[in-house]
């Protein structure tokens, strides 16, 4: 299934786009996302340790299943304030 | 409330919003841009943001400061886009009918924002360099780039 991750700030640099396409088999992790993604670009692969991710809205472990209506993103360490 | 928001922080709008009858203190906090850090000098700051899911986080926080402190009112707000030197980011407001209960839901608040919600900062200096601001990044060696 195709699963499209958001990107942001750092991570939306080093790729150059905001958001890629990932074609992963069923059933699908966080955790897999996140290989795959490294995997896929490479240029992430260095900092997507730090990485956190969300699906639809909320923070997601490497173990939480998605789907492919999901809302993916991955999110570098946060900074507001 | 929360809101997010590209234009400058209404300060008396907010004191004005949580001012309440029923409460003896009012807490603001503003985080403001600020112009050294450590020796670099910055000129300008832009934040951007995962808008619904910062919206949504805080939301989650002002709950949860409200479940946890007997709050009247409590307004969270952050700038996006640039926003100039000595002005604010951020600003965490709550109204409590005793001033500890103000001091410690606010400070509670800011501290989760700062590690909650997704808004990233990025640092334009005055030699012309940008970075962004990432607490706790690690950059691990890519094993793809290695000899």
């Amino acid at each position: 299934m195709i699963v499209r991750v958001k990107l942001f700030a750092l991570t939306q640099d080093l790729a150059g786009c905001e958001e890629v396409s990932l074609d992963l088999e069923e059933p699908v992790t966080v955790g897999a996302i996140r290989k795959n993604l490294g995997e896929s670009v490479e240029v992430l692969q260095p900092v997507l340790g730090s990485c956190a991710f969300a699906v639809n809205n909320e923070y997601a472990l490497d173990s939480v299943m998605v789907q492919e209506t999901d809302e993916v993103a991955c999110l570098p360490p946060v900074s507001g304030g | 409330m929360v809101e997010l928001t590209e234009k400058p922080i209404d300060v008396p709008a907010i004191t004005g919003t949580v001012t309440s009858p029923t409460s003896g203190a009012v807490v603001l906090f503003l985080g403001t841009t600020r112009q050294f850090t450590d020796a670099k000098e910055t000129v300008t700051l832009t934040y951007t943001a995962y808008a619904p899911m910062a919206t949504s986080e805080m939301e989650k926080l002002e709950s949860q400061a409200k479940a946890r402190w007997p709050i009247d009112q409590c307004v969270l707000i952050h700038r996006l886009g640039e926003v100039p030197i000595g002005e604010a980011s951020v600003a965490v407001a709550v109204s409590t009918p005793h001033r500890r209960d103000a001091f410690e839901a606010a400070s509670w608040l800011m501290d989760r924002l700062k590690e909650l919600v997704p808004v990233w900062k990025k640092e334009h200096w005055s030699g012309g360099s940008t970075d962004w601001v990432h607490p706790g990044l690690v950059q691990r060696p890519n094993e793809n780039t290695l000899q």
